[in-house]
């Protein structure tokens, strides 16, 4: 028999919940009373760091136990703690990197089904069928670990879909993909859920994505409980203002942002010849590249997922040696140092280049908040009032300001990504290249991050960003790269 | 964390279980892996040393064997769970004879016997002491575990009384240094990182904000 | 798309080299075999006779020469360090060539180095030979699936150990993090051990992140487990287990008809 899977969609009741992660004196979700009806599909919306993470793990059973923080009143999936209904439930973690659990994409996609006993043939049809459904076009023993960031979160999402579990989690499940990307996955959800098989309850800050298969709103305070909750016509169009302002993209209401002064010629910073890039030196992604940055202005690198933006992005910062071909900075960049950044000293390349990587863990060298932001200051040999008055700057700015002593670790998906951005700010490179800046930001601290970026511009430095964000090519974008992706023929070659 | 109580909050016994959760056993293979990795750039390095201070004195090699010890000793004080030291041990040794080493499966057999003395000290214990004295037992332990296994193994057995006795003696040494002090300070600077917030052994270097 | 349904993989398995088709479980027997009785015999012609043997068996491995050299390498390199202390320090026995304090190198010392530096080498041949291609998931599908070692701990350790292979690429990231961080300029010694720090510290958030992947998926869920590929014992694994028997049988008569069987501490 096909296992635990079968048992119709699940109930969610929550009375008078909370949550307080372990070395936090906040309660990361307070108050919080709600009931989903089985086959409800509800999308919960929340500013960043508002607790929608922390609730969609509880919904889960992953919170862990004492070691992990303290609990408050109850939760359960139909009677029971969701630890003991674990193999009933499916969750697409907000961090794609972390959930790749196999080596082979074929194994790593059978792993949740094997967990919840569905026998062999059909484990291998479900592959297939999910694999097929979220758009991830590989051989079944492709390798795991050589996966763009979009890749990798297709790879998560097939995963728990080919589970068919009776309540289906999604924690930010588009948020590294290109726009078809988006529209593939949102459908392979639908499909799932189209028979009322499983309750769905989604995270995504961006609503219009979502809203048309939703059948309810659920909006979490950060302040504990709910803020609005209801069919999501209603919830959004009624009380749409006041929720715009607490941070939630509602569809319609204008960011109130001045558009970007149109910049004539200028001339370009770092420029490339006939560059062939790649992680490694036998396999380039792309080749024959002659691109140029033009300097005191935004470009954004956009493309489908797995083309080589991130891969470019590194090559052009200075940090991945290109594969043929070269990057040439300009001399008002290069000062007295050589042409080629990929030469330049780390403390060199502090000031004339500064990256944001894609992954923002991998780029967190502190254990608090505050140090992470003075990490390049003091390579810089700031003093110490200079970098101290720097640092609390930017974390007002980002909202960071009562998470100074945090581990950077520790924080939601929205913060570690403002975290990031914010410790290339705060040492003013003259160019900054930005691998998906805005990825899990709500309505609020995607404005002040955009803000200060274009402060940044009419300070006159260069922006240089990766993304799949139509809000940043629209207010970042002067200027536009597109990458598609080489055939696979030609890049095995 | 006032320096004034006689018993460290890591000395204390909790009232936690003893079951192992998922993320024990994860972490147990990663830090596995990671010792595999230190025995196997020990490898070299350490066998020059051993081959050395034989050819010096009699049984004076034992001296360069801590570092492969430190594995017990890291996944007893880390996890703190029963079969942790012998499971970070071992899995280290398999990793070690599987990227290439001198000597293959013996590797494994070695780390199941290290592995089990470091154990047993942790056994002994009740899992309950995991300062940096129950470290060094747990260190000598590893090496006595080795010396033990080695009479047969690396056929000691046919070598005289001397040897033995100074073999074991310097086992027992560094054991205690390379791989209880070492492993004791290398669990007290992954705690300050906060990478041990899941587990009892980071508890006590965590703030609240 | 390039799929490979069930049925496929075990067609495909007829192409790989025979020792390819032994399940990983039966490897792991078959160094049991190849080993435990030289570890507890010492001499030279049973060793002899053993790496003859098992280097005969090495065109079934499906291993190039080139990298069988490579991994043979530190053992050949290595092999003499135990004879060296074996030839300074065993027991006196016949005529005494040299004697300096503790060292005394006499007939069975020598005889003795020699048999145990052999036996390092038949003891490091079985592990190249059997595991060089082996893959974890096959080889952690068949403990659970054929010794029914718990599941929950042998996937666990799966996961974790498949980290070995990101830590190529970590330390790649890593670097080129806190190149772009201002933080790449220090000594090599220094850059090295605080990276080596840096990867340990990832390697158990990533741990500890992927047990909550792990258990998001239905990893530890109270049902019964069922598994995607089958790990199965058939006639290759018979053959593949009578083949060690008797090389250690082989190995073990030929010293005792030649007169040197010898049992450690005799
Ligand atoms: N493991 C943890 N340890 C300590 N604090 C945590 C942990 N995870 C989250 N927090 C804190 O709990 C609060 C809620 O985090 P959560 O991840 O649930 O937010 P979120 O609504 O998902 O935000 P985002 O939209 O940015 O992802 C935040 O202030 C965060 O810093
Ligand atoms: N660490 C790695 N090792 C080997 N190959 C990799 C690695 N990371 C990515 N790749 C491969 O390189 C190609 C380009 O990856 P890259 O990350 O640059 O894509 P991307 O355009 O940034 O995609 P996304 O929008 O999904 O982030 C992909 O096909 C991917 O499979
Ligand atoms: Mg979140
Ligand atoms: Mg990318």
């Amino acid at each position: 028999m096909p296992g635990a899977a079968a048992t119709g969609p699940a109930r969610v009741v929550a009375r008078d919940w909370g949550w307080r992660h372990a070395g936090r004196k906040a309660w990361a979700v307070r108050d919080l009373d709600l009931v989903i009806e089985p086959g409800e599909r509800v999308l919960l919306l929340g500013a960043s760091g508002a607790g929608k993470s922390t609730l969609i793990h509880a919904l889960a059973g992953v919170l862990g136990g004492a070691d992990e923080g303290e609990s408050h009143g109850s939760l359960l999936v139909d009677g029971v703690p969701p630890e003991r209904a674990r193999g009933r439930i499916g969750l697409v973690l907000q961090d794609p990197d972390s959930q790749v659990i196999l080596s082979k994409v074929g194994d790593d996609v059978a792993f949740g089904c094997e967990n919840l006993g569905v026998e062999r043939e059909e484990i291998w049809r479900r592959v297939d069928a999910s694999l097929e459904a979220v758009g991830l076009d590989l051989p079944l023993d492709h390798s795991t670990s050589a996966l763009s960031g979009g890749q990798k979160q297709r790879l998560a999402l097939a995963g728990v879909l080919a589970m068919h579990p009776s309540l289906l989690l999604l924690d930010e499940p588009t948020a590294n993909l290109d726009p078809a990307g988006v529209a593939e996955v949102r459908d392979a959800v639908a499909r799932l859920v189209d028979d009322g098989s499983s309750t769905l309850v989604v995270i995504e800050h961006r609503v219009d994505v979502w809203r048309e298969l939703m059948t309810r709103v659920v909006v979490l305070d950060a302040d504990g409980g709910v803020l609005a909750d209801g069919p999501p016509d209603l919830v959004l169009d009624d009380v749409g203002q006041r929720l715009a302002d607490a941070g939630v993209w509602v569809p319609g209401i204008p960011l109130g942002l001045a558009p970007r002064p149109v910049s004539g010629p200028s001339a370009a910073v770092i420029t490339t010849d006939d560059l062939a890039i790649g992680r490694t030196r036998k396999q380039p992604v792309q080749e024959h590249l002659g691109l140029a940055v033009p300097e005191g202005a935004a470009t954004v690198i956009v493309g489908p997922n797995g083309a080589g933006k991130s891969t470019l992005a590194l090559t052009l910062a200075g940090l991945l040696p290109e594969i043929t071909g070269t990057v040439t900075a300009a001399p008002q960049l290069a000062g007295r140092l050589g042409s080629r950044p990929i030469r330049w000293k780390s403390t060199e390349l502090l000031t004339r280049i500064g990256t944001v990587f894609q992954d923002p863990e991998h780029q967190f060298v502190s254990s608090t908040v505050r140090n992470e932001l003075g990490v390049g200051l003091q390579a810089l040999r700031w003093s110490r009032t200079a970098i101290d008055e720097r640092v609390s700057e930017i974390l007002e700015a980002l909202g960071l300001g009562r998470l100074a002593e945090a581990n950077p670790f520790s924080l939601s998906g929205g913060q570690k990504r403002r975290l990031s951005v914010a410790t290339v700010l705060a040492a003013r490179p003259a160019v900054m290249v930005l691998d998906e800046p805005t990825f899990g930001q709500d309505r609020r601290t995607w404005l002040s991050l955009v803000r200060l970026l274009q402060h940044e511009l009419e300070r006159g430095a260069t922006i240089l960003s990766v993304t799949h964000d139509a809000g940043v090519v629209e207010h970042l974008g002067d200027h536009r790269i597109l990458l598609e992706p080489l055939e696979l023929g030609r890049r095995a070659a | 964390m006032s320096a004034s109580t006689k018993i460290s909050p890591s000395e204390r016994a909790a009232s936690r279980t003893l079951r192992w959760r998922v993320v024990d056993i994860v972490v147990v293979a990663v830090l596995g892996v990671a010792t595999g990795l230190i025995f196997w750039a020990w490898n070299t390095l350490g066998s020059l040393w051993y081959a050395g201070a034989s050819a010096v004195t009699p049984g004076f090699g034992g001296i360069a064997v801590g570092i492969w010890l430190l594995g017990g000793v890291l996944g007893g004080l880390i996890i703190r769970k029963p079969g942790a030291a012998l499971l970070v041990e071992t899995i280290g040794a398999i990793v070690s004879a599987l990227i290439g080493n001198a000597w293959g499966v013996t590797t494994v057999y070695s780390g199941l016997a290290q592995g089990l003395g470091a154990e047993l000290v942790f056994a002994a214990l009740a899992y309950k002491r995991f300062g940096l004295v129950p470290a060094i037992l747990a260190g000598a332990g590893a090496g006595a575990g080795a010396w033990l296994l080695e009479l047969v193994m690396s056929g000691n057995l046919e070598k005289g009384v001397e040897f033995n006795a100074i073999y074991l003696g310097s086992l027992l040494v560094s054991g205690a240094v390379l791989a209880g002090v070492v492993g004791w300070a290398l669990v007290r600077a992954l705690a300050s990182t906060g990478a041990l917030s899941r587990f009892a052994s980071g508890r006590d270097a965590r703030r609240e904000v | 798309m390039t799929s490979l349904t069930a049925a496929d993989r075990s067609t495909v398995l007829h192409h790989r080299p025979p020792l390819d088709r032994v399940n990983p479980v039966t490897k792991v027997l078959a160094v049991l075999i190849l080993s435990v009785p030289l570890l507890l015999t010492i001499d030279w012609v049973s060793a002899s006779t053993a790496v003859l043997l098992e280097v005969m068996l090495f065109p079934l491995s499906g291993l190039r020469f080139t990298a069988l050299l490579k991994r043979a390498l530190p053992v050949l390199v290595f092999a003499p360090i135990g004879g060296i202390s074996m030839l300074l320090y065993a027991k006196p026995g016949g005529t005494e060539y040299l004697s300096l304090g503790f060292v005394r190198v006499t007939d069975n010392s020598i005889e003795l180095a020699v048999a145990v530096t052999i036996r390092v080498l038949a003891l490091g041949l079985p592990t190249i030979l059997l595991f060089a291609r082996v893959d974890p998931t096959d080889l952690a599908d068949g403990l659970s699936q054929i010794t029914k070692l718990p599941s929950r701990f042998v996937l666990g350790i799966l996961a974790g150990a498949r980290m070995l292979g990101l830590f190529i690429d970590d330390w790649r990231s890593l670097a080129l993090a806190r190149r772009a961080r201002g933080l790449g300029d220090r000594g090599v010694v220094r850059r090295f051990a605080s990276m080596a720090f840096v990867l340990l510290v990832f390697a158990i958030r990533r741990g500890s992140k992927l047990a909550t992947a792990m258990e998001a998926r239905g990893f530890g869920a109270p049902n019964e487990r069922t598994w995607a590929r089958p790990s199965r014992l058939g006639r290759a694994d018979v053959v593949a287990v009578l083949v060690t028997i008797v090389i250690m049988a082989f190995a073990l008569s030929t010293a005792v008809l030649a007169g040197t069987f010898r049992v450690v501490g005799q």
